[in-house]
Formats: structure tokens, C-alpha cells, sequence
């Protein structure tokens, strides 16, 4: 039966009733709607789909900032570069940060330098690693927003109880709402709804987005990840504009709950709380990251391996921080597609495989 | 990092937290830890980091379908 959710057919079917409601919108707006999604799964799945075109003219689809490699401070890799080059230490991260340049090198370029950088699809195998060379340091890159944290803080759990001493988290985490207040809250941005990331939801709850309806008015629909679950989001994002309503709707229900998931979120709070986090492209968010708390600090990599980095500028002429902010679309930046390309990567937004960068220039 | 695809559990090692899903035929073993319900075989779980972090309410993915299907008819 979830075969249903892929059929083509059914998307397409779809799509033909969402083009005339975009086409009303529009007139009563007397513009196309503009809608954005916040999370790089979304973003991956929307430029595979080639939703963008078929829609252009009726609607505009823009993204923000969903992808957590993408929106990790430029201070904040050059640490981890710096942290990488530490003897005995070796940087454990999901792969999509290897590439991310920082402000003189990459974790890339310090492992070609031996550095020792090993990529892990779940931080239970960076536990695991750590278990098998106890003459290591590993560190744990905790790079991810709530969908992501409740696996690395039980990595935390799985290192204590095995006694391991050698296993810490340099903790970059981020919590979604926080940003998306200071985002809603940005007089320049003209959104009429949110796609909001079905994933985030499934650990926060569809009930910690009321906010976006109550406090800015904007209309949002949780979305799952098939064609169609994004295509009936953007159509009951349009049926909440043209009727001049603004509320946080579920369309991913075979998912989200309205209190979430209530053992994700205790074992979050059991080992992290809120710090304030530096965001690419919009600074210092307060209570927007998630660190760990003081009764696990000799997990907390911070604390075992202090390294400081100058002050630092993003990459020149990169305009990830406007794209994050959803201010210009990845087009609007003057690299894009000619100086900066996966393969020769200027910012992180074109790294990352949920990085609008990287989606727009494959689509 | 973040599939999205759900797998479907083939089977469930309970002591251990561990159960091996299927998805497009390949096999993997995922922690079922964070899953607040009972997972059975046959069950579909959406994972994340080898982490899987919620299951497929199969009754809600059939009104969903059900729903499409207003959608399509309505004028
Ligand atoms: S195209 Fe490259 S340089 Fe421009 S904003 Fe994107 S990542 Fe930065």
C-alpha cells in the first residue's frame, strides 16, 4: 500500500488540480504564491522532481534553512579542522561534512595532510570504533537538527555503558524552531506557507509548530518525503492562503504525532540542553543549539579538547547565507554554476547533498 | 543522512534493541530503541542516522490515499 505513496500517476494527477488553485492564489494575491521548505531532504526531493518548473509562473518555491551541514558556522568548521589536526584525535562525522571548506583547509585536505577523519553512516559505528582503538580519540561530529540528536545522544549511552573513555561529542546541533522564528520574524522575507521537515516533526511534535500560525500568521503543512506527500502539502498550503487561513497541519500522519516522540525527546533532554548557536548566514540565535549538559562534560569534546579559531569569513563572494535565509535563490549567487560546482565547492551549500546549491545546479 | 524511505522489518532481535529492515531489497540493521511502539515483522520503520525514529501508522497512510482521492475528485 505505500507503493501508492510513489505512483507517479497519482502526483501527476494531483499536480493537474494544484495548477489552477496556484493560478487563483496568484490573482488574489496579485502574485504567485511564494512557499518554502526547510529541510535538505525536501529540497533533494523537490529538484528530482522538477516540481520547480512545472510550477514556475504559478508559484514559487524557495528553501531555507533545512540543511544542518549547510547552516554550520564557518568558526565552527574551522574548529573542527583544527580539532582534526590534534595527535590521537580522530574526527568521526557523517560524510557530507568532509568536503565542507573551511577557511584555509577541509577536512578533506587534513586527512590527504594525515589527519585522521573516518566517515560513519550512524555515530553507534563511531562507538564501535572507538571501542576497537583505545589509543584514540574519537570525536564525534554532532552536526543535525532533532532528527539526528536523539542517535547521538544514546551513542553517548552506548560509550558509558561499555566504559569507554576515548569517545566524545563536538556538539554542533540544531533546533529548528528557534531559527525558524528569527527567519518568519525577517521583515524582508515574504513567505505565504511553510513545508515543514516530516522528520523533525516525527521527534518534535506537529504541536511545537502552532507558533508559525499564532506568532507570524503563516500558514504550514508537515510534508512526508514522496512526490505526493509534497504535492498535497503545497495544495493544502494554497487552499490555507486562498481562504485566509494559517494553521499547522499534519499531512504526514503515518509519521507525525501531535506530541511527538516523547523517548526521542527525554533522551535529548536527559543529555543535552539549549546553548546559544552561530548559524551561517544568521549569526547567534539564542537557545537555538544543543550541548551537552554539565553532568556528561567528559563526553563533551569542547571541554576534553579546547581549540579556538580566529575570527573567520565565509567564503568570498559565497552568498550561502542569503540562500539559507531564503533572501536569494541559489541562481542569485554570482558563482554558482561557474566557480562553484560540486566539484570544486566554494560554500557548503553546494557540498552538501541537501544543500540547495547542490540540488539546484542537478536539477 | 536522512532517507526518508521507510524499510520493512524482516526480522527483530528484542533483547538487543536491534531489528533488520529491508528497503528496494537491501538489508540493514537498525536500532529500534527510540520506537515507542511494539515493532512486529512486517512493520515499516522510517530510520535515520541507524537510528529508526518512528513507525509507519499504516491505518493513517490509508486515509491519507483516501484523502488524495477527495482531492481528486472535488471540483
Ligand atoms: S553557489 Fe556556491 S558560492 Fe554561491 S552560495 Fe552556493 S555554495 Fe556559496
Amino acid at each position: 500500500m505505500l507503493n501508492n505513496f510513489q505512483d507517479p500517476g497519482m502526483s501527476r494527477q494531483i499536480l493537474q488540480k494544484l495548477i489552477p488553485l496556484a493560478e487563483k492564489v496568484a490573482r488574489h494575491l496579485g502574485r504567485p504564491a511564494v512557499l518554502m521548505e526547510v529541510c535538505g531532504t525536501h529540497t533533494m526531493a523537490i529538484s528530482r522532481s522538477g516540481l520547480k518548473n512545472m510550477l514556475a509562473g504559478y508559484l514559487e518555491l524557495k528553501s531555507g534553512p533545512g540543511c544542518p551541514v549547510c547552516v554550520t558556522d564557518q568558526k565552527d568548521i574551522d574548529k573542527i579542522i583544527i580539532l582534526a589536526r590534534q595527535p590521537d584525535v580522530v574526527v568521526a562525522t557523517f560524510g557530507d561534512m568532509v568536503r565542507v571548506p573551511g577557511t584555509n583547509s577541509s577536512l578533506e585536505r587534513e586527512r590527504a595532510n594525515n589527519a585522521q577523519v573516518g566517515i560513519f553512516y550512524s555515530p553507534a559505528e563511531a562507538v564501535t570504533f572507538a571501542a576497537r582503538h583505545p589509543q584514540k580519540e574519537v570525536v564525534f561530529l554532532g552536526v543535525g537538527f532533532e532528527t539526528t540528536i536523539p542517535a547521538i545522544a544514546l551513542s553517548v549511552t552506548a560509550a558509558k555503558n561499555q566504559g569507554l573513555e576515548n569517545y566524545s561529542i563536538f556538539s554542533v546541533h540544531k533546533l529548528v524552531p528557534p531559527v525558524m522564528k528569527v527567519l518568519l520574524g525577517d521583515p524582508e522575507l515574504r513567505i505565504d506557507g511553510l513545508i515543514l521537515p516530516g522528520h523533525v516533526c516525527t521527534i518534535t511534535g506537529r504541536k511545537t509548530f502552532d507558533f508559525i500560525a499564532a506568532e507570524f500568521n503563516i500558514a504550514a503543512v508537515i510534508a512526508g518525503f514522496e512526490l505526493v506527500d509534497i504535492v498535497e502539502a503545497i495544495y493544502l498550503l494554497l487552499k490555507q492562503v486562498l481562504n485566509g487561513r494559517a494553521e499547522t497541519v499534519n499531512g504526514y500522519t503515518r509519521l507525525v504525532q501531535e506530541e511527538g516522540n516523547i523517548k526521542a525527546k527525554n533522551i535529548m533532554s536527559e543529555y543535552f540542553e539549549p546553548v546559544d548557536a552561530l548559524w551561517r548566514g544568521f549569526g547567534m540565535v539564542p537557545q537555538s543549539g544543543l550541548g551537552l549538559r554539565k553532568v556528561y562534560s567528559f563526553y563533551d569534546a569542547a571541554i576534553r579538547f579546547p581549540v579556538e579559531a580566529p575570527e573567520s569569513l565565509p567564503p568570498k563572494g559565497c552568498a550561502c547565507g542569503d540562500v539559507l535565509k531564503g533572501k536569494i535563490t541559489p541562481q542569485g549567487c554570482p558563482l554558482f554554476a561557474k566557480v562553484c560546482t560540486p566539484l570544486q565547492p566554494v560554500g557548503p551549500c553546494m557540498v552538501s547533498s541537501e544543500g540547495a546549491c547542490a540540488a539546484y545546479y542537478y536539477e | 543522512m536522512c532517507l526518508g524511505i521507510p524499510g520493512k522489518v524482516v526480522s527483530i532481535s528484542p533483547g538487543e534493541n536491534q531489528a533488520v529492515i529491508e528497503s528496494f531489497g537491501i538489508q540493514n540493521k537498525v536500532n529500534i530503541f527510540l520506537v515507542e511502539e511494539e515493532v512486529k515483522i512486517g512493520d515499516y520503520l522510517v530510520v535515520h542516522a541507524g537510528y529508526a525514529i518512528g513507525k509507519v501508522n499504516l491505518q493513517e497512510a490509508q486515509e491519507r490515499l483516501k484523502l488524495w482521492e477527495e482531492i481528486l475528485v472535488a471540483e
